[in-house]
């Protein structure tokens, strides 16, 4: 039966639109969209896009790892490599601070009114995107596949059941939360 | 200011990446639609050649799961910015504006340009703070992990040159 649900194209397309409306809605409420946030969690001033994204990675590691093993649902790990994603995380990274937005909370930018974000940074990314397709091959045959680890997951590297990473990982996760919100970050 | 508690916030979203997982198969990620949109635009004015693109036959330029999801994001900041009050058009940011002042061309100037920059990497590092930092590091994936890791340090040293 979920094999129908996910082959069902328009469906999906319906579901993708409502799960996305909702992930808006929370990165707005959160306070996430806004640039001053954003960057206060760069100059480590302000800790809430930290701690919104730890709260979702503990909760998410937690919940889909239970429906993992009830076969409910299956993983997608990311592949990457030293060359993709050591230099691309940094080439982001500066992305990140000089826009002060990241792709999705550019999107709930836009919505809350954030000008720059529209006709700045929509349009930068779209630049930046295509101008990345324009470079691929040459990227592709040299530097994104030196390093390359695959789909590697933490419990495949260290030949773990997942829980044994993710009950520990939980504790240190709500700990540093607790240290952070202790110190008024 | 009607902010939500950013741990309900986080919870709200660990919820919905199990969601995204369950009914469609798919992790939460945000970059992606961006690249495809990229492609459409192109075709746009390239026509058909675009879909040759060796970049446009991994990621195809249509509109697809995640091209939805980021519309649906636009809608959800917008339906939750106007609930609380807080929509407004705005130009420059105020912490821009404290450290350089009301200056709309040049605000515009730094975001395109930041923008340009973060398309690169993100398609480089194959995924952005929603599918790596957020979809990524709860699957425990090393790439995602390392992944955030670098956008942080990067984001962080720039940061602080900038301020």
């Amino acid at each position: 039966m979920l094999k129908q649900l996910h082959s069902n194209e328009k469906l999906q397309l319906g579901i993708g639109f409502l799960v996305g409306i909702l992930f808006g809605f929370l990165l707005q409420k959160g306070g996430v969209t806004k640039y001053d946030v954003i960057i206060g969690q760069l100059l480590l001033t302000d800790f809430t896009v930290v701690k919104i994204m730890l709260t979702a990675m503990i909760t998410g590691m937690i919940g889909v790892h239970l429906l993992s093993t009830l076969g409910l649902v299956q993983l997608h790990p990311k592949p990457g490599s030293l060359g993709s994603t050591v230099i691309g995380g940094l080439i982001f990274g500066v992305g990140f601070a000089v826009l002060g937005y990241c792709p999705g909370t550019l999107a709930g930018a836009v919505g809350q009114g954030s000008l720059d974000a529209l006709f700045g940074g929509l349009a930068g990314i779209l630049l930046g995107a295509g101008l990345f397709s324009e470079f691929y091959p040459k990227l592709q045959r040299g530097i994104l596949g030196r390093g390359d680890f695959g789909e590697l997951t933490w419990p495949r590297l260290f030949k773990v059941n997942p829980w044994t990473l993710i009950i520990p990982l939980t504790i240190g996760v709500l700990i540093f939360l607790f240290w952070v919100e202790k110190s008024g970050l | 200011m009607e902010r939500w508690s950013p741990y309900a916030v986080g919870i709200g979203i660990g919820l919905l990446s199990c969601v995204a997982f369950f009914l469609s198969d798919k992790p939460i990620g945000c970059s992606t639609a961006f690249s495809r949109t990229s492609g459409m635009i192109e075709r746009l004015f390239r026509g058909g050649v675009v879909a040759e693109k060796a970049y446009y036959k991994k990621f195809a330029p249509s509109i697809e799961w995640e091209w939805m999801l980021v519309a649906g994001i636009f809608i959800g900041g917008f339906i939750s910015a106007q609930l609380s009050g807080q929509f407004h058009m705005e130009w420059v940011p105020a912490t821009w504006a404290s450290s350089f002042g009301y200056t709309p061309i040049s605000r515009w100037a730094t975001a395109l340009t930041g923008g340009i920059i973060l398309g690169i990497g993100a398609r480089w590092a194959g995924g952005c703070t929603s599918g790596h930092g957020i979809s990524g590091t709860l699957q425990l994936a090393v790439s995602s992990w390392l992944a955030v890791f670098c956008f942080f340090i990067g984001g962080i040293a720039t940061a602080m040159i900038i301020f």
